[in-house]
């Protein structure tokens, strides 16, 4: 019993029920299936966040430039088409970027050995900062082919495009995170660094390539949001970190490293959409939303943190 | 002696102030005139006030990005006030808003200090919650500038001294004090010899008997509350206080002030006056970007180089002295 109350996955497992009960309640429409997938469009890039940030602080470090690395991806695809690039060169190109701006954080990180929160909160304003140097404030649109990717149905699921390219990545990254040699190193890192060494994990690569996953992944959302939204502006997805990170922990993943589980992050990403779509049908206000996350972000560090303390082996 | 003076980082802050003043005079005269001066007196101080206190925080190994929000709701609550009762004394308007900024702060230290929750995950939360707050009391209206009584808009016009037409406005006599307070506080107080020591090393500093717990609250409780005048300061420098506006994104600004004074991320160390340096800088270069003419698009881009330059120059510096102690 002790063993499942405190697996990563138990607490957003469980709120997750409470929201969709909750929900049921609050309106019919809710539990409409359709609904529910339509509204999966914003979700998937938040998703992708999500999973490479489950890596990263899983790692014991923290990114907090993933959604200016994304604004900066959509911003840079869209004027390569706009410069006569094919899409799907444009496309490559941009996510490549983003594995190129998670690549500077994760030289700064490793190699460097400078604390993670400093530097990706310089590359925050930094990445956000050439995207707006890139575009000023004009918007940029994206070739009409490319538009409207989260309305394509995946044939014999009926998923969205989107939503189905996450549940991909999930399920592979998943499996790579808790059954590969690479994940068991990412444990080991965020466990005890020292010891990871001493053990002949190589700390600095394991690190440098956390960070280069969650910067690909970030530039994957970027392209999704400019085929979602049509136009490219330099303010996309500011703040999406603090709902990604917000997913992370909430998703049983330890702040300070060495625990959580991918199953966790993806059930507390589901968790967050399903509590924004009922703040939405009861007409809250964004602001009021932006509380309600903050809020979350502590009261689920403050959470899990009590469940680490209860699962790690009692001291003698 | 020489060669340790061009060490300090005091030193290295103060010959690129002097360095970015000059290449931009050189390009752009105009930076020299009395306007211009003017607008770098007047822009120096919010960030001041609000970087003394992240300057205790940062020694600390801690860091506080919720600062802007702080600002945002003291200053929409001051100005809240202020629309309520016109004729209050402003003494009592700025005791509002250091007292305001302060329970913020006690939230913040709280969290950190008792529940153990990392500094960064803690003031990206409160960032949050606070701005949602700002737009929850103020019900999303700004604070317009027939509300803000003309005595505090007089803090930004006047000041005590004025030479060759450029006014040191009261403001910033305001910042020079927060500086002065945290020069008492790093130097002569018990409270500021333990933040550095916690910095150093927080395992030997608890075991030497430092309450270490007591001391990192005790320093957000300080941010908050400077972050909390500088609120009202806000209100006398623009004249109005936007619920979405008002201290947004400044956290980025005061941080890249705090590290380009010197301040070591890593804890331990950094100096007021380090900050000050750094201040002066920032307001230095972002007034003569204007003058230049480069567009206010590039800002963020410049705020977050500076952060990363700060950080890669103590990366180096650090791994010398390294080696220094090595060999």
């Amino acid at each position: 019993m002790r063993k499942i109350l405190t697996r990563p996955e138990f607490v957003p497992a469980v709120l997750l029920i409470l929201a969709f009960i909750a929900g049921t309640i609050q309106s019919p429409y809710f539990l409409d299936v359709r609904y529910l997938l339509d509204s999966t469009g914003p979700y998937a890039e938040t998703g992708l966040l999500v999973i490479g940030l489950t890596f990263v602080i899983i790692s014991g470090n923290i990114d907090l430039s993933v959604a200016s690395n994304l604004a900066f991806v959509a911003c840079a695809t869209a004027k390569l088409a706009q410069i006569g690039l094919p899409m799907p060169a444009a496309a490559t190109i941009g996510v490549l970027i983003g594995g190129l701006l998670g690549a500077f954080n994760g030289a700064l990180v490793a190699y460097a050995k400078l604390p993670s929160f400093l530097v990706t909160l310089g590359t925050l304003a930094l990445f956000r900062g050439m995207a707006q140097a890139l575009m000023g404030s004009a918007s940029v649109q994206v070739p009409s082919s490319f538009v409207g990717a989260d309305r394509l149905d995946l044939p014999l699921l009926g998923v969205p495009l989107p939503f189905g390219i996450m549940i991909v990545f999930v399920v592979v990254l998943g499996l790579t995170l808790h059954r590969t040699i690479f994940g068991r190193w990412t444990f080991a890192v965020g466990t005890n660094e020292e010891a990871a060494f001493f053990a002949s994990v190589p700390t600095p690569a394991v690190k440098f390539r956390i960070f280069v996953l969650a910067g690909l992944l970030a530039g994957l959302a970027g392209v999704l949001i400019d085929s979602r939204l049509g136009v490219a502006r330099f303010d996309h997805a500011r703040g999406l970190e603090l709902e990604a990170i917000t997913a992370v922990v909430l998703g049983g993943v330890s702040i300070t490293g060495g625990r959580g589980s991918m199953i966790g992050s993806l059930l507390a990403l589901l968790l967050i959409a399903v509590l924004k779509t009922q703040m939405i049908l009861a007409n809250i206000t964004s602001e009021v939303q932006l509380t309600v996350t903050g809020t979350l972000l502590i009261v689920a560090v403050a959470i899990t943190g009590v469940a680490t303390r209860l699962s790690a082996p009692r001291k003698a | 002696m020489l060669a340790k003076v061009a060490k300090s980082r005091e030193m290295r802050t103060l010959i690129l102030v002097i360095l970015v003043f000059a290449i931009a005079a050189f390009k752009e005269p105009r930076l020299l005139s009395a306007s211009s001066i003017s607008s770098i007196l007047l822009w120096i101080p919010l960030l001041t006030v609000m970087a003394v206190g992240q300057m205790l925080v940062i020694v600390t190994r801690g860091i506080d990005v919720s600062v802007g929000s702080m600002l945002g709701l003291s200053g929409m609550l001051t100005g809240m006030l202020f629309r309520a009762h016109p004729d209050l004394n402003l003494a009592l308007g700025a005791g509002a808003s250091l007292g305001i900024g302060a329970v913020l702060g006690l939230i913040n230290g709280g969290l950190i200090a008792w529940a153990k929750i990392p500094p960064i995950i803690t003031t990206l939360g409160t960032l949050s919650v606070y701005r949602g707050l700002t737009f929850i009391v103020s019900g999303g209206h700004q604070i317009d500038s027939n509300n803000i009584p003309s005595a505090l808009t007089e803090w930004s016009l006047r000041g005590p001294v004025t030479i060759g037409g450029v006014t040191l406005p009261w403001l910033l006599v305001f910042a020079l004090l927060a500086v002065g307070l945290g020069y008492f506080l790093t130097n002569k107080t018990v409270l500021g010899r333990n933040l550095y020591a916690i910095g150093s090393r927080p395992e030997a500093a608890h075991l030497r008997g430092v309450p270490v717990g007591k001391s990192v609250f005790a320093c957000y409780v300080i941010c908050g509350a400077l972050a909390g005048f500088a609120g009202l300061l806000y209100a006398s420098r623009y004249g109005f206080v936007n619920p979405a506006t008002a201290g947004s994104g400044m956290e980025l600004t005061v941080i890249a002030a705090t590290v380009i004074g010197g301040c070591d991320v890593k804890g331990g160390s950094g100096s007021v006056g380090g900050v000050l340096l750094g201040c002066i800088l920032l307001g230095v270069v972002n007034v003569a970007l204007a003058v230049l003419g480069v567009a206010a698009d590039w800002q963020v881009l410049v705020y977050g180089s500076v952060i990363l330059i700060a950080l890669g120059l103590d990366a180096f510096a650090s791994r010398r002295q390294a080696k220094e102690v090595a060999a």
